[in-house]
C-alpha cells in the first residue's frame, strides 16, 4: 500500500511498518469508494492525574475537509500533537494507521516525513526571517550546508503563486499581516509535500476577508487531492467547508458526522454533542442575596497589541451586582481574558476604548495601582505564569498585593506578615507544610487559594477570577466554590470566568456570552442551560446584526 | 533526619564553608602570613569597594538586570570629588556629599533608560560604562593627589584609641616582637563584642517570635552551634584587628559594616526590598499584583548609583590621588560576588550575606595569591575559575535538589 514511486518511501518505512493483521474494516473500506488516508483507533493518552483522551477514534476519508469540533479542553488540540509525534509514540495507546500502515512517529519530524503538516493556532514563524527563509525553515534548500539563494527564491515563489499569496519572498514576516502568515504557514507545509495538512483554529485570528481567502484555498487544496483536518469553533463556517464533523467532548468521540448526508447536521445538533455533559451536584448550594450595582462596563473595545487593526473585544457592556456571582462563557479566543486584562489596568490591548463605573460613579483602571484602589481584584488565568511568584513562599505570596497595608514608612512588620498568611492558611485550608516553603512545591489547587488569598488580602469590592479551578483536582474545585460563594456573601461581585459550563451553571446567578469579542448574551442561572450558552457561544459577527 | 537537616544546612552554609576553607589553605600556603594582623586590615582596605558595590549590584542582579558601568563611574566620581579638593579646594566633607548626589543622578540617568525607555540594563550600563570612564579621563586628565588628612583617613585610618590598650592575654604564646602578641585595643574589642551580642539577641528574638506563631524551627542545639562559630569567627577577627600596629578598627569597617546592616535590612524588611524580589521572580506577575516596576527600577539604579559612589570616595581616598584609570574591572569584582554568593542569573534569587561572603572569597583570593607572589594575570586567570566553578556547582546541586 506503500506509494513505492514515492521519494519519501524508504523514510516512510523507518517509521511506519506494513500491519499484516490490518483489521477488517480497513481492508473492506478500502474496497468501497472510501478510502480513508487515517485512521486514529482507540487513542488514550493520560497526563499525571488527569485522562486527556480515552479511546478516541477518528477516521478520516482521502481527500476530504475534516473538521473537529468540541469545547475548550476537549481533548483536540491533544489529539492533534499525538497525530503530529509531538507527544511521541509510546506516550499514548492506541494505533495511528496512516496510508495503510501503523504509525510510531516519536518526533515532528517523522510525521513531516510521511506528509503530515500541523499549523498551530500560534504561527510558528520567526518574524524577522524572510517569507522565503521562513517556508524552507529546518528544510533548507542548500548544498553541503551552504545555502542555495536562487533557489530557495524560486520555490518559495512557485508556493507562494500557488497559495495566492503576492508578495515578495524578501519580505519580513513582521511586516505582513495575519492573514497573509497563515497562507506563508500553508506554503511552508507544501514545501515538504504535505498530504495531510492539519490546521487548528486557523480563522480564530482573521477578518472576514482573509477567512474567505484562506477557506477558498483550503477548498482549492483540496481539489489537488490534499487532505484536510480543521479544528474550529466556528460552526457556519464548518457548515460551509466541512466534509465531515467530527464531535469530542471530555477526551471521547461523541460522533461523526457526514456533512453531505441525511442525518441530522444541524448547528443545532452540533452544540448538543459538544455540550451535552452530565450535571452533577459538584457545587455547595447557594443563594445570593443581589443588592445595587457596584461595577459597569459600557462600551468596551479593545484593539489587539501587536495586530492593531484587530478589535479583541468589541463594544462590550455588562454590569455586577453586590452579592452577586456573574459567569462569562466564551469560547477561544472570543476575548475573555482579553476584556478582564484590558480592564484591570490596561495590561492588553491597545486603543482601549469605553467606560467603567464603580458604585454609579465614573472610575478610570489606567494602572494595576489605579484599578486596585478603586477595589478591583484580578486573578489571573494562569496562576503559575502571573499568579505566583513560585521562588518566593507562600507567606510572601499572599501579601504580595497588599504589602502597603503590613508596613509602617516601608518597613514591613514581619510578625503582622506571618500572622496574616497563617490566617488565611487556616482559613482558606492551604495545604503546605509551612507558609515558608516556595509556592511552587504546593499542589495546583493550593496555589490556585493562594491566589485567591492574595486577593482576598487586599479586601476588593469586585473580584475577577479568570478560570479558577482549571487544573485542579474536584476537592479543590469545591473548596474554591465555598470561597467564592463566601466572598459574594460578603456583599462582593464576582465575575468568573470559565470555560466549563456546569461549573458557570453550578456557581453563577447571571452567565454573559462571549464570541468573537462581542457580548452576544446574558443569560439567568434558571434560563441558561449548557446548549442555550453555547449557542450564544457560537455566534457569528454576522448573525448579531 | 540529621541527614537531612545537615544537607540542607550544607547548601544553605555551603558557601560560608567554601571562604573558611580557602582562608585554612592561603594561611598554610602564605605560613601565616595571610592573617597577620597588618595583612588582615590590608584585606578590608582593599576589599571594601567590592564589598559596598556588591551590595547595589546584589539587587541589581535580583531584580534581573546588571550593572556594567560601576567601574567607570568610580572613576568618574572620584575624578570629580578630587578635583573638587585639588583645583577648587573644596572642604573634603562638602566634596564627599557632592560626590554622593552625583552618584544619585548617575544612577538616575540609568534608570530613567532602563525603567521608562526600557532599553535593556546590559546595553545602557556598557553605554555608560564607556561614556563614564571618558567623562573620567575629561576630569582627570592628569592625576591629582594630595588630599586634606580627614578625606585620607576614610579609607586609611581607625577609630581613635578612646579605650587605650590592654595587654595581650595571649603575649607569652609568641615570640617577643611577633606580630601575633601585641597589646589589644580596647575599642576594637568592645566593638567585636557588642557585634557578637547583637548577632545572638537578634537571632534569638527572631527563633522566639517564629516560636509564638506556631512556625517550626530547627533545633536549638543547632542554632548554639551556629553561635558558637560565629562568635568564634567574630572574636578571632576582632583579636587580630585590635593588636593591628597601624592603629585599631579600620574606619572603612566600619562604613562597610553599617551599609551590609542596612542593606540586609532593606532587603529583607522592606516594601522596596520584596518588590525587588517580587520583580526578579516574576515580572509580569509583580506588575499583575500592583508592583510598580518601572519604579523599582529606577530605585534599584539610582540605590546602585549612591553606593558606586561611596566606593568612588573609598577608593580615591585609599589611593590618596583621583586617576582616570581607576576602578577597572570593578564591575566584574562585584558581579561576581554576587554570583558566588548563591545570586541567581535568572533574577529572583539573592541575599546580602551571600554577596558579601562572595566579595569576601575574591578578597582572601586576592590578598593570598598577591602575597604568594602570583603573577596578576594568573591571579585573574584562577579567578575567573573560581567564578566558573562556584556557580555551577550551585546549579548542579540545585538541580538535583529539583529531581530528588
Amino acid at each position: 500500500m506503500v506509494a513505492s514511486g514515492s521519494p519519501d518511501a524508504t523514510t516512510f518505512q523507518n517509521y511506519c511498518y506494513f500491519n499484516t493483521s490490518l483489521s477488517e474494516s480497513t481492508i473492506e473500506a478500502g474496497h468501497m469508494d472510501n478510502d480513508y488516508i487515517l485512521e486514529m483507533r482507540g487513542i488514550t493518552k493520560e497526563f499525571p492525574g488527569v485522562r486527556a483522551l480515552h479511546d478516541v477514534t477518528l477516521r478520516v476519508r482521502r481527500g476530504e475537509i475534516h473538521a473537529i469540533c468540541g469545547e475548550n479542553g476537549a481533548g483536540k488540540s491533544t489529539l492533534m500533537k499525538v497525530l503530529s509525534g509531538v507527544h511521541p509514540s509510546g506516550s499514548y495507546t492506541g494505533d495511528i494507521v496512516y496510508e495503510g500502515n501503523i504509525c510510531n512517529f516519536k518526533t515532528i519530524r517523522d510525521s513531516e516525513r510521511v506528509g503530515i503538516v500541523i499549523i498551530h493556532q500560534e504561527l510558528a514563524l520567526s518574524p524577522f526571517l524572510s517569507i522565503s527563509e521562513n517556508i524552507f525553515l529546518g528544510n533548507e534548500r542548500s548544498r553541503l550546508g551552504v545555502v542555495d539563494w536562487l533557489d530557495t527564491t524560486r520555490q518559495a515563489k512557485e508556493l507562494l503563486e500557488k497559495v495566492g499569496l503576492h508578495e515578495d519572498p524578501a519580505t519580513r514576516i513582521a511586516d505582513i499581516g495575519v492573514g497573509k502568515q497563515q497562507l506563508v504557514e500553508i506554503a511552508k507545509a507544501l514545501s515538504k509535500e504535505v498530504k495531510l495538512l492539519i490546521l487548528d483554529e486557523p480563522t480564530a485570528a482573521l477578518n472576514d476577508d482573509d477567512s474567505d481567502n484562506l477557506l477558498n484555498l483550503i477548498r482549492q487544496l483540496r481539489a489537488e487531492g490534499i487532505t484536510c483536518i480543521m479544528i474550529s469553533h466556528k460552526l457556519s463556517e464548518l457548515e460551509r467547508i466541512a466534509d465531515t464533523n467530527t464531535i469530542i467532548r471530555d477526551g471521547e468521540t461523541i460522533e461523526s458526522l457526514d456533512m453531505h448526508g441525511d442525518t441530522d447536521h444541524s448547528q443545532e445538533h452540533i452544540i448538543r454533542a459538544m455540550v451535552g455533559r452530565p450535571l452533577d451536584n459538584r457545587f455547595p448550594v447557594h443563594t445570593s442575596t443581589v443588592g445595587e450595582e457596584i461595577l459597569r462596563i459600557e462600551d468596551w473595545t479593545v484593539y489587539h497589541p501587536i495586530d492593531t487593526e484587530r478589535k479583541v473585544v468589541d463594544g462590550a457592556s455588562l454590569n455586577i451586582r453586590r452579592g452577586e456571582i456573574v459567569g462569562l462563557a466564551g469560547l477561544m479566543g472570543a476575548g475573555r481574558t482579553e476584556l478582564a486584562m484590558s480592564l484591570f489596568g490596561r495590561t492588553y490591548g491597545t486603543k482601549i476604548s469605553g467606560r467603567v463605573f464603580k458604585n454609579g460613579e465614573e472610575i478610570q483602571t489606567r494602572t494595576v495601582e489605579e484599578t486596585m484602589h478603586h477595589g478591583i481584584a484580578y486573578a489571573t488565568e494562569d496562576r503559575k505564569k502571573y499568579g505566583l511568584n513560585l521562588i518566593q513562599t507562600v507567606k510572601e505570596n499572599v501579601t504580595s498585593a497588599g504589602l502597603n497595608k503590613l508596613a509602617k514608612m516601608g518597613v514591613i512588620e514581619i510578625e503582622a506578615e506571618t500572622g496574616v498568611a497563617e490566617e488565611y492558611r487556616k482559613e482558606l485550608n492551604i495545604k503546605t507544610p509551612s507558609i515558608e516553603v516556595p509556592a511552587s512545591k504546593l499542589s495546583g489547587g493550593n496555589q490556585q487559594k493562594v491566589v485567591l488569598a492574595k486577593w482576598m488580602y487586599t479586601d476588593p469590592d469586585v473580584l475577577i477570577l479568570d478560570e479558577p479551578t482549571r487544573g485542579i483536582d474536584v476537592g479543590a474545585k469545591y473548596e474554591i466554590y465555598t470561597i467564592i460563594d463566601q466572598l459574594a456573601d460578603s456583599g462582593r461581585g464576582v465575575l468568573m470566568i470559565s470555560s466549563e459550563l456546569p461549573e458557570l451553571l453550578g456557581v453563577c446567578d447571571r452567565i454573559y456570552t462571549l464570541s468573537e469579542g462581542h457580548i452576544t448574551g446574558c443569560l439567568n442561572r434558571d434560563e441558561a442551560t449548557q446548549e442555550s450558552l453555547m449557542t450564544l457561544m457560537t455566534l457569528d459577527k454576522d448573525d448579531l446584526q | 533526619m540529621i541527614k537531612e537537616l545537615v544537607g540542607k544546612n550544607l547548601r544553605q552554609y555551603g558557601i560560608m564553608l567554601a571562604l573558611v576553607a580557602i582562608v585554612i589553605i592561603f594561611a598554610f600556603a602564605t605560613k601565616g602570613r595571610l592573617i597577620i594582623p597588618n595583612n588582615l586590615w590590608a584585606l578590608v582596605q582593599q576589599n571594601a569597594y567590592v564589598l559596598i558595590l556588591a551590595l547595589g549590584m546584589l539587587m541589581v542582579i535580583i531584580a534581573g538586570h546588571i550593572d556594567l558601568s560601576v567601574g567607570s563611574v568610580v572613576a568618574f566620581i572620584g575624578a570629580v570629588v578630587g578635583y573638587m579638593m585639588y583645583t577648587w579646594h573644596v572642604n573634603w566633607i562638602l566634596a564627599v556629599a557632592a560626590g554622593l548626589v552625583i552618584g544619585l543622578l548617575v544612577g538616575a540617568w540609568h534608570g530613567f533608560w532602563v525603567a521608562y525607555v526600557k532599553v535593556p540594563a546590559f546595553v545602557v550600563t556598557l553605554a555608560g560604562m564607556l561614556l563614564f570612564r571618558g567623562l573620567a579621563q575629561v576630569v582627570a586628565a592628569k592625576t591629582m593627589a594630595g588630599f586634606p588628612a580627614g578625606f585620607n583617613a576614610i579609607a586609611g585610618g581607625s577609630l581613635p584609641n578612646i579605650f587605650g590598650h590592654i595587654p595581650n592575654p595571649l603575649a607569652g604564646l609568641f615570640a617577643a616582637g611577633s606580630p601575633f602578641g601585641q597589646p589589644l585595643d580596647g575599642l576594637t574589642l568592645a566593638i567585636g563584642i557588642i557585634g557578637i551580642v547583637g548577632l545572638i539577641l537578634q537571632s534569638w528574638r527572631a527563633r522566639r517570635s517564629q516560636i509564638s506563631h506556631g512556625l517550626p524551627v530547627g533545633p536549638l542545639s543547632l542554632l548554639v552551634v551556629r553561635w558558637a562559630l560565629l562568635s568564634v569567627a567574630i572574636l578571632v577577627v576582632t583579636y587580630l584587628l585590635s593588636m593591628n600596629l597601624i592603629g585599631g578598627t579600620p574606619i572603612v569597617l566600619i562604613i562597610v559594616g553599617v551599609l551590609i546592616l542596612i542593606y540586609a535590612f532593606v532587603t529583607s524588611r522592606t516594601v522596596f526590598g520584596r518588590h525587588v524580589y517580587a520583580v526578579g521572580g516574576n515580572r509580569n506577575g509583580a506588575l499583575l499584583s500592583g508592583v510598580n516596576t518601572a519604579r523599582v527600577d529606577f530605585g534599584i539604579f539610582v540605590n546602585m548609583g549612591f553606593l558606586t559612589a561611596v566606593a568612588a570616595v573609598v577608593t580615591t581616598s585609599r589611593a590618596g590621588a583621583a586617576v582616570a584609570a581607576a576602578g577597572q574591572n570593578f564591575e566584574l569584582d562585584a558581579i561576581a560576588s554576587c554570583f558566588i554568593g548563591g545570586a541567581a542569573v535568572t533574577g529572583g534569587v539573592g541575599k546580602v550575606a551571600g554577596a558579601v561572603v562572595g566579595a569576601l572569597i575574591m578578597g582572601v583570593l586576592n590578598m593570598g595569591l598577591s602575597i604568594l607572589n602570583v603573577d596578576s594575570n594568573w591571579q585573574m586567570a584562577i579567578k575567573g575559575l573560581v567564578l566558573l566553578f562556584a556557580v555551577s556547582l550551585d546549579l548542579v546541586s540545585k538541580r538535583r535538589n529539583a529531581v530528588a
